[in-house]
């Protein structure tokens, strides 16, 4: 649109001129480079700590909670369904079949239209990383974690994070996730809430209601 | 067409509105309630970051890095971002802005838009915009929608309905919603949000958006929000439109890592919000069909020219500084009668303004400097406001009127009296004999003249001692060099 | 030590007995006080109220009378914080190289009055007594421009028989702010109205603080309201019912 383009060329000469200037790519960079960092990269705490702190964290947003190894999965989710009495699940393609129990339905969601996930009963999925500090998962657009609608749309998310995805701070899940930056990610810190009236904080507003982790050590 | 700009509404003196706003005890009551809440929360997780004050330095730098070189940001985006599938538009103003984000919704035919809340459209009046033109935009987090079947104003950004309370709400939604049935208590205020609100977010094709970052290096952008309307409206619909201040660029996905430590724990004191959700330009399969972002300028360009001020545009909208601010805390957000309230109101408004509009704005303040220790990018907010100040006072000396006015000369002559003791000793002897006729039997001032009667209404003065310090030491000590020895009695 | 007193324009006019205790103290602490009568004003009422221009001279003025000297202790810590803040930047603004090399040469020698006890000299305790019950009220400047910290309070507990009570919001605004107090008269008068009510809520016969400007503030709605809480600066505290048997401290 020719209007746009005039737009843009007023907008940056306006930038340029209050700057005085520009620099050149290279002197920008260097720059950039030379903001100092001081502030925590990394902690050191053990894995047991991370997993105790995380455990915390869900349990104050009132996620549900439950552990078991590597082979447990499936039982562990055909009681975790039981529970909440559910029979049918969303699931992205690449969620491995050993998670899943028989007795229940599985559906490959990644295609649905948003109609069909909202009359579902909730979704299965991986993550990509956690964050103990903040009691963060964080879930991608790869294989095991599929498009957004699936962790937004129903109202239950079953989610299946192994220790070693736990890491302890913020810094160090964006160590984690850099590569895959481009991706549409979501960083999930318990169910959806507002505090928009008198300040009194509410669960479950549009996002999912209910939240389970299943921690696989 | 002449501009009206949105961002100053009724154009009174801060001190009217003020006055006005005072009188309304629910609302103060309903403020301090709410900014005591958030201030609690907010300073228990900051002390638990032992590295809080580093973070707040990179952000700063960051944003101030990212500030002096804002052309190259901006243009790095908009290639990555359209490599990505998104499109970019440039808004040189408000009315810019609307046209081109009319002209995307009529491109879908659309009716209706499901919103999520941005200071930046109201910034630039859309909604009204757009239902001049036939289209009704459907404010999807609670606040916004509180203040949309109200017919409100927000009056804080974080928490924009923090002015109102459950039972005022409550009648709202009876009368708005047509549930004549519910209930009061929070959780059914917000069941009654979720069930309207869900079928328009899987039926209604377009939505508008603002963004807490763009992403310089990805073309990427960010939202962080709490409820899910935010996730719904930019994942559900078919297209996304973006309206986002060219100042909020930030050069590297990386620099996440400090904001998204830094904005929660100072927006609404929790250690992370619900959710944050990144992506850059359109994913087939996932999310809108069709993205675009709408760059608006509207008087931010020329704030970077003001070395002393440009600082004004590392703000992230955390709102920190409204929820410590005495003053807002006194007379809530309407005070600012702008769509920035607050310090950073106090600032920002009168710049994009070019100093025309909001002038009493940097005013509005006591310089107690909270402000500043709270900022998670640590913009001096009172050393701004003086710079401001200054430049009031020498846009109104430029006048007659202006250079006449009572302040003025007022102030004139005391920087007279300042240069040299003699005349300030002079006008002390004069003040102890004038103040007489204004002193009561009981040693007080009640009352004082022309804007000094300011202080008299509801605090008393006391008089003028007799002897001031320098009359005594002149009197009591020149007998005696000065360093005098102590005596014992 | 010879230490010069920069009594302040408002404290020079209104409060003369707050110089007149910082005199006694530091001088019972052994040191000798010099008053250089040219003095006049920080020029903080001009910078604040964006007459910035019309500051320069006062600062100007302030830096020749003060520039030889040892020490100049100032009883406000928002004449400090003016100094400390605004100073260089005021005499770069005026493009004036030699001034800011004097402001950078005498700001070092530059104390507020409980800040030079305490980290110059430091005493916290100077043999006062003040038999009556206390609240300390933590003016903005001291706080966050002057990082006090606790110093006032580690003076104020060495003092004998006095009660001092924790004020609610200690750090919060008294809603003076110089010109604020009559350009925002309502807001002004709002916030003083809390900060008030948390004075009289320690039950507190007196309320003290290192700055008159809010205790000229707070008083004037305490008397108005003839409540008889009264005011004093905390050199006047200090300066109270000396312990004579003590002797001096240097």
């Amino acid at each position: 649109m020719p209007d746009n383009s005039n737009a843009r060329s007023r907008i940056l000469a306006s930038i340029r001129m209050s700057l005085g200037g520009s620099s050149t790519p290279e002197a920008i960079a260097a720059d950039y480079a030379s903001i100092p960092r001081p502030y925590t990269r990394s902690s050191v705490a053990d894995q047991g700590a991370l997993l105790d702190l995380f455990i915390d964290r869900l349990l104050e947003y009132d996620a549900g909670f439950y552990r078991c190894n590597r082979g447990g999965i499936a039982t562990l989710v055909a009681d975790i369904l039981t529970l909440r009495d559910k029979r049918r699940l969303a699931i992205p393609s690449g969620i491995p079949a050993d998670w899943l129990p028989e007795g229940f339905e599985f559906a490959v969601a990644d295609t649905w239209r948003n109609d069909q996930l909202d009359k579902i009963e909730g979704t299965l999925s991986a993550c990509a990383v956690a964050i103990a500090e903040t009691g963060t998962i964080v879930v991608q657009n790869v294989p095991g974690q599929g498009p957004r609608a699936l962790s937004l749309v129903p109202d239950y998310f079953l989610c299946v994070v192994f220790a070693e995805q736990i890491v302890a701070t913020v810094p160090e899940a964006f160590d984690r996730i850099e590569a895959t930056s481009a991706l549409p990610t979501t960083f999930i810190s318990g169910p959806s809430a507002t505090a928009d009236i008198e300040m009194t904080r509410i669960k479950g507003v549009h996002g999912p209601r209910f939240l389970d982790v299943i921690l696989v050590v | 067409m002449t501009e009206v700009h949105e961002t100053h509404w009724n154009r009174r003196d801060f001190p009217e509105a003020a006055r006005d706003l005072l009188q309304n005890s629910q609302t103060r009551k309903n403020v301090q309630n709410a900014t005591g809440i958030i201030q609690a929360k907010r300073n228990n997780v900051v002390a638990e970051l032992p590295d809080w004050q580093d973070l707040r330095e990179a952000g700063a730098q960051i944003r101030a890095h990212t500030l002096r070189h804002l052309d190259h940001y901006l243009m790095q985006f908009e290639e990555n971002c359209t490599r990505a599938g998104g499109h970019v538009h440039w808004a040189s103003d408000a009315e810019d802005a609307r046209r081109i984000i009319l002209d995307l919704v009529r491109q879908q035919q659309a009716e209706e838009v499901v919103k999520i809340k941005t200071m930046t459209s109201e910034e630039i009046g859309l909604n009204a915009h757009l239902e001049a033109h036939g289209i009704q935009p459907i404010e999807t987090d609670l606040a916004e929608l509180i203040i949309q079947l109200g017919k409100d104003r927000p009056s804080h950004f974080v928490v924009p309905a923090l002015h109102v309370n459950r039972a005022q709400i409550r009648e709202l939604f009876q009368r708005e919603m047509h549930l004549p049935d519910i209930g009061d208590r929070p959780e059914d205020l917000t069941d009654a949000a979720r069930t309207y609100l869900r079928e328009k977010y899987l039926r209604i094709k377009v939505a508008i958006s603002g963004g807490n970052f763009l992403i310089a290096d990805t073309g990427g952008m960010c939202i962080v929000e709490s409820e899910g309307n935010g996730r719904m409206c930019l994942t559900l619909p078919d297209v996304l439109i973006s309206i986002v201040g060219i100042e909020k660029v930030v050069p590297s996905y990386r620099d996440l890592e400090v904001f998204l430590q830094t904005l929660p724990r100072s927006a609404t004191g929790e250690r992370m919000n619900p959710y944050n959700s990144t992506w850059c330009g359109v994913h087939p399969g996932d999310g809108p069909k069709e993205f675009h972002v709408v760059l608006l300028d509207n008087g931010r360009s020329p704030i970077l020219a003001d070395k002393e001020a440009r600082q004004t545009l590392q703000c992230i909208r955390c709102a920190a500084c409204l929820n410590v601010c005495p003053v807002y805390h006194q007379t809530g957000g309407h005070a600012y009668e702008s769509v920035y309230a607050g310090p950073i109101g106090a600032i920002l408004t009168p710049q994009l303004n070019s100093m025309k509009e909001g002038r009493s704005l940097p005013y509005a303040s006591s310089l107690c400097g909270a402000c500043y220790e709270v900022c998670p990018v640590k913009i001096n907010i009172p050393e701004v406001l003086i710079h401001l100040r200054g430049k009031v006072v020498q846009q109104d000396q430029a006048t007659l009127a202006g250079k006449f006015s009572l302040w003025n000369i007022g102030m004139q002559a005391a920087a007279f009296l300042f240069a040299d003791s003699s005349r300030l000793a002079l006008a002390e002897r004069i003040g102890q004999v004038g103040q007489k006729p204004l002193v009561s039997k009981n040693g007080f001032i009640e009352w004082m003249p022309l804007m000094l009667s300011g202080w008299t209404q509801t605090r008393d003065l006391r008089a003028m001692p007799a002897q001031s310090f320098r009359q005594w030491w002149a009197t009591e000590r020149a007998s005696q060099p000065n360093g005098k020895q102590p005596n014992a009695g | 030590m010879r230490v010069s007193l920069f009594i302040t324009c408002y404290n020079d006019a209104l409060f003369p007995e707050t110089g007149k205790a910082v005199v006694n103290v530091l001088e019972r602490l052994g040191h000798r006080i010099e008053f250089r009568p040219e003095q006049t004003c920080c020029g903080q009422m001009h910078w604040n109220t964006g007459y910035l221009r019309e500051a320069v001279p006062v600062i100007r003025h302030f830096v020749r009378v003060y520039q030889d000297v040892e020490a100049v202790v100032i009883p406000s810590s928002s004449c400090v914080s003016m100094m400390r803040d605004h100073y260089i930047k005021a005499a770069e603004m005026d493009g004036d190289a030699k001034l800011v090399a004097d402001v950078e040469a005498l700001l070092p020698r530059i104390y507020e009055f409980s800040e030079f006890l305490v980290r110059k000299l430091g005493v916290e305790d100077v043999g006062a007594s003040y038999p009556h019950r206390v609240t300390y009220h933590a003016s903005c400047h001291s706080v966050r421009s002057l990082h006090l910290g606790d110093i006032p309070i580690r003076l104020l507990r060495q003092v004998r028989d006095l009660d001092l009570q924790p004020i609610q919001n200690a750090q919060e605004c008294c809603g003076f702010g110089g010109t604020f107090s009559i350009k925002n008269p309502d807001v002004s008068s709002a916030m003083l109205a809390d900060k008030v009510r948390n004075v009289l809520n320690t039950g507190a016969e007196v309320c003290t603080a290192v700055d008159n400007s809010c205790l000229m503030h707070l008083y004037g709605s305490l008397h108005r309201q003839r409540t008889f809480v009264r005011t004093a600066h905390i050199a006047e505290i200090l300066a109270s019912g000396h312990v004579e048997e003590q002797g001096a401290r240097a």
